[in-house]
């Protein structure tokens, strides 16, 4: 084996080199298939953690469920009841299940006269419960605050309001501190939400609505029947257990089987974003495929370098045959050979795909919306890694196959005539 | 000892629809020392048998030893080792490396043998002082004129000292002062004890043998001692 070593490193030195401008095409092929495979992974990479991004910005681990109707009998009773529960109903789920990471419910009154000064826009009013603003990521830009619990027990009438909204609203002032009319009744707000980009919505954008404690919502619009109730598991495991138990917990006081699965409509968050990322997984693939594809026509052309190479030094390789060198002495140098090309072009690949990776880091994400949502193409070490594999294999096959066929020479017939 | 024993030693090629018999029954027997030149026209057999006397090739049919071990059956690794233990070979056009100098040239066989670096590099450079080209080991081929390159092909051949030195036509390339120098070679050479075969149909080249084996039309038509 070391002997195998020696040898071959000794053959390989000292093989007859190729021409600079072949060696230099060949290295190009490769280089443009390795940044071609880089860059598509890239842009998945990033496509994937941007939309990552956007989905968690609704928030984490949630389930969204819509009172409905019941589409079983129960106990007597038929089928086609409608549900409704209300604020007090969150304080029980939070009783009976305690595990959970939070509980709220939400009222909403659509097309709701939001008036500042003389302007007045029609929007959307949420009332909520005060953990809200953390499980649905309603984080505050600097200056302003989500309202809180003592809010919610005083009834106190603050509004937080969603970017998009509070720009329709007030334009370029700043809203923190003024007071808005909600249906001409006068509210101090409170806080301006980040800016976010949303993947997962329900009733609207985060963005245009307007959130007041649910407590204050009752006092002014007299009703706290709730839209959604929400829940948020500590795990995302948790979720599919826990929509059970929630069932066998609410069906017996209202009056419906807990295997009515239509009696609250559900979203579960965690089970679709586990089909999103199945559906990136399928994306990041498909890329990944095309790149190799790309990068394969680079391995091709250094294959048929290598061929080319081997029909030159057919005499050299009849020489050493007839010298006593064995079958793996012969092939061995040449897949040396195209793996150096292959190593070499893709090193220079690596480096163009870094270089351009790191150049669109310069392309701003923020309030860009082509960008907000591909994200910024990013390489990660498993790109690293799975691309290293391609090349190491497409250089070994590209040096395999001609090798062969130099080992195949008959040395009788190229040792005698020029 | 016969270093070659060949016996009813056939050769056909088959090349799909024509089937070319070269060797028709070839019995030869070449004794430890002998200088042998096989002579023949072209077209008689000789390259054929140069290649399965020096294990390029091997026969169709029938037995063939060199230096005691048989050659038939064995792997195509295991040829290979027989043509760098047992067979030196020198050929018409030479066959150096062209971009290797002529030690590393020299060199080669023993790297395949598995001979340490230093006593590769030794013994090649003794051996290109005795072909009388101490001061050019490190020239490339391309440096060198016809009769130095075959002189490097000569000391290559017997770098690892083989049982037989084969030499195809090795003056054919020269002219004819070269042509005698290499001459002068092989005689020391047999001189001193080596084993040659040399095909050729010089016939000044086949008189300085001691042995003269004409083959004609795939078999051998005389065998004699030569003149000198």
């Amino acid at each position: 084996m070391k002997r195998d070593l020696h040898v071959i490193l000794n053959l390989f030195a000292s093989s007859s080199r190729l021409q600079k401008k072949r060696a230099y095409l060949t290295i190009a092929a490769i280089a443009w298939g390795t940044v071609a495979i880089l860059l598509l992974l890239a842009f998945g990479e990033g496509l994937k953690r941007q939309l990552d991004k956007n989905r968690r910005s609704t928030g984490e681990n949630l389930a969204v469920m819509w009172p409905a109707v019941t589409t079983k009998p129960w106990k007597g009773l038929p089928p086609g009841r409608r549900i409704r529960l209300r604020s007090d109903d969150v304080d029980f789920v939070r009783q009976r299940m305690p595990e959970l990471k939070s509980v709220h419910g939400e009222v909403t009154s659509w097309r709701t006269a939001l008036t500042y000064g003389r302007k007045t826009v029609n929007g959307r009013v949420i009332g909520a419960n005060y953990v809200y603003g953390e499980d649905r990521k309603h984080y505050p830009v600097a200056g302003g605050r989500f309202f809180n619990a003592d809010d919610e027990i005083n009834r106190r009438r603050v509004i937080f309001l969603g970017d998009e909204l509070a720009k329709d609203v007030f334009g370029d002032e700043n809203p923190i501190g003024k007071t808005l009319l909600v249906n001409n009744a006068p509210y101090t707000v409170i806080g301006v939400m980040q800016h976010k980009t949303q993947m997962g919505v329900y009733g609207g954008p985060d963005a245009t609505h307007a959130t007041i404690p649910i407590t204050t919502f009752k006092a002014q619009f007299g009703r706290d029947q709730l839209n959604v109730l929400v829940i948020q598991t500590q795990r995302p495991e948790e979720m599919k257990s826990e929509l059970k138990k929630l069932n066998s917990i609410l069906g017996p006081k209202f009056g419906y089987d807990p295997t009515d699965d239509r009696a609250l409509a559900t979203w579960d968050m965690v089970k679709s974003s586990q089909v999103t990322k199945n559906i990136l997984l399928g994306i990041q693939i498909f890329l990944g495929i095309v790149g190799s594809l790309t990068l394969l026509i680079g391995g091709v052309g250094v294959a048929n370098i290598m061929y080319a190479v081997v029909k030159e030094r057919t005499r050299e390789i009849g020489v050493k045959m007839a010298l006593g060198a064995r079958r793996r002495w012969i092939i061995a140098p040449f897949v040396l050979e195209a793996v150096v090309y292959t190593f070499i072009g893709g090193a220079l690949g690596i480096t163009i795909a870094n270089l351009l990776v790191a150049a669109t880091s310069f392309i701003p994400i923020e309030h860009n919306r082509v960008m907000s949502f591909l994200g910024r193409p990013t390489l990660s070490p498993q790109i690293g890694v799975i691309t290293s594999l391609i090349l190491g294999v497409i250089g070994l096959l590209a040096g395999y196959f001609p090798a062969r066929r130099a080992a195949s020479i008959d040395p009788a017939a190229t040792l005698r005539y020029e | 000892m016969a270093i070659i024993h060949m016996e009813e030693i056939r050769k056909i090629y088959d090349t799909g629809k024509v089937k070319v018999e070269a060797l028709k029954g070839v019995d030869l027997q070449i004794e430890q020392g002998e200088l042998v030149a096989i002579v023949g026209p072209s077209g008689s057999g000789k390259s054929t048998l140069m290649n399965l006397l020096g294990c390029l090739d091997t026969p169709t049919s029938g037995k063939y030893e060199l230096g005691g071990q048989a050659v038939s059956g064995v792997s195509r690794d295991e040829l290979a080792e027989i043509r760098n233990r047992r067979v030196g070979f020198v050929f018409q056009n030479f066959n150096l490396l062209p971009h290797i100098s002529a030690l590393e040239n020299v060199e080669m066989p023993m790297l395949f043998g598995g001979v340490r670096p230093a006593e590769r590099h030794r013994r090649a450079k003794e051996l290109l002082e005795r072909v009388g080209l101490g001061d050019r080991i490190d020239h490339k081929p391309t440096e060198l004129s016809g009769g130095q390159m075959q002189r490097v092909a000569i000391a290559r051949a017997l770098a690892m000292t083989p049982d037989i030195v084969l030499a195809d036509e090795p003056t054919g390339n020269l002219d004819s002062t070269s042509g005698s120098d290499i001459m002068s070679i092989f005689t020391d050479l047999w001189k001193q004890g080596s084993t040659m075969v040399i095909i050729t149909h010089d016939s000044a080249l086949a008189r300085r043998a001691s042995r003269v084996v004409e083959i004609h039309d795939g078999r051998i038509t005389a065998d004699h001692a030569a003149a000198a």
